[in-house]
């Protein structure tokens, strides 16, 4: 095994993205295609980290977009989260393929 | 191999084997247990990346926070021990060769390039400097981005207020 460094890093965060990716198509539940999109987002942070210690370390612009993309993951999620307490007392389901009308 | 390499293979382990059971398993309790060894296992890779002021805000606002909502709202809308409805076979198939396909493209492009280090002088992640940067109003600094991502916040949280207060008495 290699001394880790960037291309590790950058591995395992295109392989996050994908699973989250895979999840994402797969799932029916509206909670757990959330949680993919967790994933996905989780991947694009480790991704901004790394080229911001292993390329450009003289600046911290990676390290601010980390920061923003959780703060925005963090409104996402709640938003996500009122919508779908919301169907659920409308249509007393999440699964994606039950809720088919936008209007009550 | 040092202890170092071995807590990152360890790290790198654990953030993609529970990733990838929290979209595979069919118990959706399960899942958000898994995410969270997942978040868990991020942060820890942030912390031996040494930035520890983002693996402090991963593990206060993934840990603490978002996954503590998932779980919540999975109790508000779920039967418990229900397992979870699964897309046809030829869907789920496609969805594998998608996501694989997507994963090579990505990884031969990553492989075919050079990635040049910077030859200046490398600027600590300290919080001295994130605070210095982020709050500066000067050239590079992250004062209106800040501001920005303020006001999205405020607004999420009046959205998902108004979203979530909605009387059920206008349906049926």
């Amino acid at each position: 095994m290699m001394e880790p460094g960037l291309y590790h890093l950058l591995f395992i965060s295109a392989a996050l993205f994908f699973i989250g990716v895979y999840g994402f198509l797969t799932r029916r539940n509206l909670i757990a295609m959330l949680m993919s999109i967790e994933l996905i987002l989780n991947s694009v942070n480790l991704n901004f980290i790394a080229f911001n210690k292993y390329v450009w370390a003289d600046k911290l612009d990676g390290l601010f977009f980390t920061i923003f993309v959780i703060a925005i993951a963090a409104a996402e999620a709640a938003v996500a989260i009122a919508i779908i307490i919301n169907l659920t007392k409308n249509f007393q389901s999440i699964d994606v393929e039950e809720t088919e009308e936008m209007k009550y | 191999m040092n202890g170092a390499n071995i807590l990152f293979y360890l790290l790198a382990a654990m953030i993609l084997g529970s990733g990838l059971l929290a979209v595979t398993t069919r118990q959706l309790f399960r899942a958000a247990i898994y995410l969270l060894f997942s978040l868990i296992g991020m942060a820890g890779m942030y912390f031996w990346l040494q930035y520890e002021f983002i693996a402090a805000v991963q593990v206060v606002v993934y840990v603490g926070g978002i996954t503590v909502l998932i779980i919540f709202s999975i109790f508000l809308t779920q039967q418990a021990g229900e397992k979870m409805l699964v897309k046809k076979t030829g869907q789920q198939i496609f969805a594998a060769i998608a996501a694989f396909c997507g994963f090579a493209l990505v990884m031969i492009q990553i492989v075919q390039n050079n990635f040049t280090a910077t030859k200046n002088l490398s600027l600590s992640p300290s919080v001295t400097n994130i605070g210095n940067q982020m709050l500066g109003v000067d050239k590079g600094g992250y004062a209106l981005p800040f501001e920005v991502v303020s006001i999205l916040l405020l607004a999420a949280l009046i959205g998902s207020i108004v979203i979530a207060l909605r009387t059920p008495t206008q349906t049926s």
